[in-house]
């Protein structure tokens, strides 16, 4: 039988519910898991640049999950493919933000109370400090203590590496009157700024990180093709994507107005190997407004120099081409005429695209297939384009009838739903293909009408931003870089100055305690010594000059 | 247009710095290895430094001065591998900052595009750091500890990491480029050079120990190496100035590079894989810093911090670059 009595029952305090939490909270502000909460961010970070994230390019991710029908389900359950908006990378940040608060609260206050209070009286032996240094010079103790005063008080002491130091120098008080011996004493403190810009430097963070939660609150941004030639203005149904934050005003928009007047498109030419073909300068040619009533201004815009209207910015992200095209029905009638945006898939601007003729009877027709910039015919590929500009620019498409949008489904524009769609076929029974050149006519079979490839335009893809938490996010970020350089560079010294009498001269010596290490200390004690040493020899000459003249 | 004749010139140079480097590379580990026999002349008591006003805490790695020579014998073992060393370095160096201009000249504009000239330029920053601070102090015992990697370096670059001189993609045509770009190679130099400094203290920590333990058992080669190298203390206190030094100039390239994001990409923060890597490694080196300054954490600990730091800068510049998909994928490869 067990006989020794049960260690938990005997020895432990009980506690409470607040007990409990204040310990909780001792364990979340501790350095220890503030460290363990920035490792764990730094690793929670890394599955995001791996695997293809959903708010970046959610085509990626779906084609990552058709690869991987296994594990892929898994990771998404994990939240792989969001990283960055999932509960575990949430909590990681929003545990290490607590944390933050809970560690510059209370040193602020603790470094409030250091700034105001006075340096401490020197202590007995300077000779047991880390660094003391000791020089005998003429004059009294009072006159030299004197003179050190004034050393430290004038702002011109130079510190290690010649940088100038402001010194505290703790007034006159009982602990400064003389012992039994000792001579008079001085305390000074210096480099309250590191702590200051330490604290800062938190405190910025918590101010980035608010930035950025205002940013995503009441930031948007919206996405838009725009063919070259037309204009949109800043309404939610101008564009093609919408993304708001939770606590948007959709109503609330600036009221302004971009036209894409002509783009100008340059790619590497003249180099071989990888870089041929490479984006060389996109510029847009625009007129804006920026509200019904203003003037129109022509202006650039281009891949570093968004457009601004107030808070919100029009960027070029992207280009494309829009080839325009008219399908007639059997008696000659347009159908649609329009420049349609095909969606560049590869480096050399092989685009995919969709003409929906919605107007065609008795079915609707629909065309899908690739716009070309410089159209050749891969063995295996099929059309391909072999440079991103227009050097043979062709479009080759299949053409589908029936119904284009069953159950009135909403479908991207990009591509055609054929479920309710037949292919046309041509007399040997193959998938009809086109091959059209620009100016080029080609009537479809079986009195359907025909199609024509007009011209080529290009499109612009802008991307619309607002976001008011950026210039705080900016200003946390500076104050955080000044706040880190100050609590890095600057040095918390105290030095102690004791003067003791030897008949007709006066032994001086400084002590001094750095908080951390500091390598530079025992310069700046030198050359405290020989400053005092200085200010002494000159004084008393001085002195001796005016003596003489009497 | 691009001038390639000036771009063949500025492979010349990186040629010709690697053949410069290697023969220092040489030269240094025959000064290091040369300076045992001092050693059992002078004793190693008498290699203090001239203590300024106290004792230890004004022991500086980077002042620490390798034994001269032998006092009965003033002139007879002067540090000749060491100074030859030296010489080729700078030399080296000066190669290396021609060949960067050659290739900004080649393309008129910064050679801060693409992979290759990343390398160069950084290398060219490690080279002329170390030249600087040899200027003002003994740093001849790490010598060989940053001439090789640096030339490992320009051996990747030449090689694997090779793009020829080209203009920029539209993105990269900014003035954030030269702010952006410059910063981040000259903080990557620097923490290559703690990173250099913290794996040899590291070592002279575990052969102080087993100097302390059992002298006699200690083989020729790790008593070479313990002689050689400055006290771990000292060691120490250099990485983590240096570390110190680098990580405000990465606070600043991430700062520089979010506002570059916010003018190209329409947004300060995209989560890119890129962005990820730099916020990675600015954690990691701020977990860094956290740990060095809290009681109670072992140098040792804090050390495995700064070199894991460096592992995320090799893997934000060599996998990053290649291998994940983003908008930084600039690599020209």
């Amino acid at each position: 039988m067990d006989t020794r009595p049960d260690e938990s029952e005997v020895t432990q305090p009980r506690l409470g519910p607040v007990g409990m939490l204040r310990w909780a909270w001792r364990q979340l502000t501790s350095m220890r898991t503030a460290l363990f909460l920035l490792l764990l961010l730094a690793i929670g970070a890394v599955p995001g640049s791996i695997w293809p994230q959903r708010n970046i390019d959610a085509g990626r991710v779906a084609d990552y999950l058709s690869r991987h029908r296994s594990t892929g389900p898994w990771l998404d359950r994990l939240g792989f493919f969001d990283v960055y908006s999932s509960p575990w990378f949430a909590a990681i940040y929003l545990l290490l933000f607590v944390s933050l608060v809970g560690c510059v609260v209370p040193r602020s206050k603790i470094h409030w109370r250091a700034m105001r209070a006075q340096p401490p009286a020197a202590p007995l032996h300077l000779e047991r400090l880390p660094e003391h240094g000791q020089i005998e010079v003429d004059g009294t103790p009072e006159e030299v203590l004197q003179v050190a005063r004034d050393v430290l008080r004038g702002r011109n002491v130079l510190g290690s590496h010649r940088r100038i130091m402001r010194w505290r120098i703790r007034s006159t008080g009982k602990a400064d009157v003389p012992r039994t011996g000792d001579g008079l004493s001085l305390s000074a403190e210096s480099g309250y700024l590191r702590e200051t810009g330490n604290l800062v430097f938190h405190t910025a963070l918590i101010v980035v990180i608010a930035a950025v939660a205002v940013g995503h609150l009441f930031g948007w941004r919206g996405d838009r093709i725009l063919v070259t030639g037309k204009s949109f203005s800043n309404t939610i149904s101008a564009y093609d994507t919408f993304d708001p934050g939770p606590w948007v005003d959709t109503e609330g928009l600036s009221p302004f107005m971009v036209a894409v007047d002509k783009l100008d498109v340059t790619f590497e030419e003249h180099s071989r190997g990888a870089q041929r073909g490479a984006p060389r300068d996109f510029t847009a040619y625009t007129r804006t407004q920026a509200s019904p009533d203003a003037p129109q201004i022509h202006q650039t815009l281009k891949v570093n120099g968004p457009l601004t209207f107030g808070g919100t910015s029009v960027f070029l992200l992207g280009n494309g081409y829009a080839p325009v095209i008219t399908v007639r029905d059997a008696a000659g009638q347009v159908l649609l005429h329009e420049a349609t945006p095909f969606l560049p898939q590869d480096a050399n601007y092989k685009s995919v695209g969709a003409i929906k003729v919605s107007a065609a009877s008795p079915k609707q027709l629909g065309f899908f297939g690739f716009f070309l910039p410089s159209e050749y015919l891969d063995k295996d590929a099929g059309p391909s384009s072999f440079f991103p500009d227009l050097k043979n620019p062709a479009l080759a498409l299949g053409v589908y009838e029936g119904e284009l949008y069953p159950q009135g489904r909403p479908q991207s524009v990009y591509t055609l739903s054929t479920e309710k769609m037949t292919q046309l076929r041509n007399a040997r029974g193959e998938p009809l293909r086109l091959l059209l050149k620009p100016g080029q006519t080609i009537q479809l079979p079986g009195g359907r009408g025909s199609i024509t490839f007009d011209a080529v335009q290009r499109w612009a893809g802008l991307s619309t931003r607002y976001d008011p938490g950026k210039l705080f996010a900016l200003i946390g970020a500076l104050a955080a870089l000044a706040g880190l350089i100050a609590s890095l560079v600057i040095r918390r010294r105290r030095v102690f100055v004791r003067v003791r009498s030897t008949g007709p001269r006066t032994v001086v010596s400084i002590g001094g305690l750095a908080k951390g290490e500091d390598p530079g200390l025992g310069a700046t004690i030198e050359d405290l010594l020989s400053t005092i040493t200085q200010r002494i020899t000159a004084k008393r000459s001085v002195t001796k000059g005016s003596d003489t003249k009497v | 247009m691009t001038n390639q004749t000036l771009a063949q010139y500025a492979n010349l140079a990186v040629y010709s710095a690697m053949a410069v480097f290697t023969i220092a590379m040489i030269a240094f580990a025959l000064d290091l290895a040369r300076t045992l026999p001092r050693l059992s002349v002078a004793a190693p008591e008498t290699q203090k430094e001239p203590a300024l006003v106290g004792a230890d805490s004004s022991v500086d790695a980077l002042a620490y001065p390798i034994p001269t020579d032998d006092p009965d014998r003033p002139l007879t073992r002067t540090r000749k591998a060491a100074g030859i060393a030296m010489m080729l370095t700078r030399l080296g160096g000066l190669l290396l900052i021609a060949a960067a201009a050659m290739r900004g000249l080649s393309v008129h504009r910064p050679p801060l595009g693409n992979m290759f000239e990343f390398a160069l330029v950084s290398s060219m920053f490690v080279v002329v750091i170390f030249v600087v601070i040899s200027l003002r102090r003994d740093i001849r015992w790490l010598g060989l500890f940053v001439v090789g990697p640096v030339l490992l370096t320009l051996g990747l670059a030449i090689t694997v990491f090779y793009t020829d001189a080209s203009e920029l993609l539209p993105s990269l045509k900014s003035v954030w480029l030269v702010i952006h770009v410059t910063v981040a190679t000259f903080a990557v130099a620097l923490f290559t050079i703690a990173f250099s400094v913290t794996i040899l203290h590291v070592v002279k920590t575990w052969l102080e120990a087993q100097a302390a333990n059992d002298p006699p058992a200690m083989s020729r080669i790790r008593t070479i190496v313990n002689t050689a190298l400055p006290p771990a203390r000292s060691l120490d206190r250099t990485a983590y100035r240096m570390h110190a030094v680098a990580f405000p100039l990465w606070t600043f390239t991430l700062i520089a590079g979010a506002i570059w994001a916010e003018q190209a990409w329409g947004h300060y923060w995209n989560w890119d894989p890129k962005e990820v890597w730099t916020f990675v490694i600015w954690v990691v080196y701020a977990a860094y810093l956290h740990a060095r300054a809290t009681t109670g954490w072992s140098p040792r600990a804090a050390n495995y911090l700064a070199l894991a730091g460096y592992g995320a800068i090799l893997v934000n510049y060599m996998v990053v670059n290649v291998f994940f998909v983003g908008q930084h994928s600039y690599s020209g490869m």
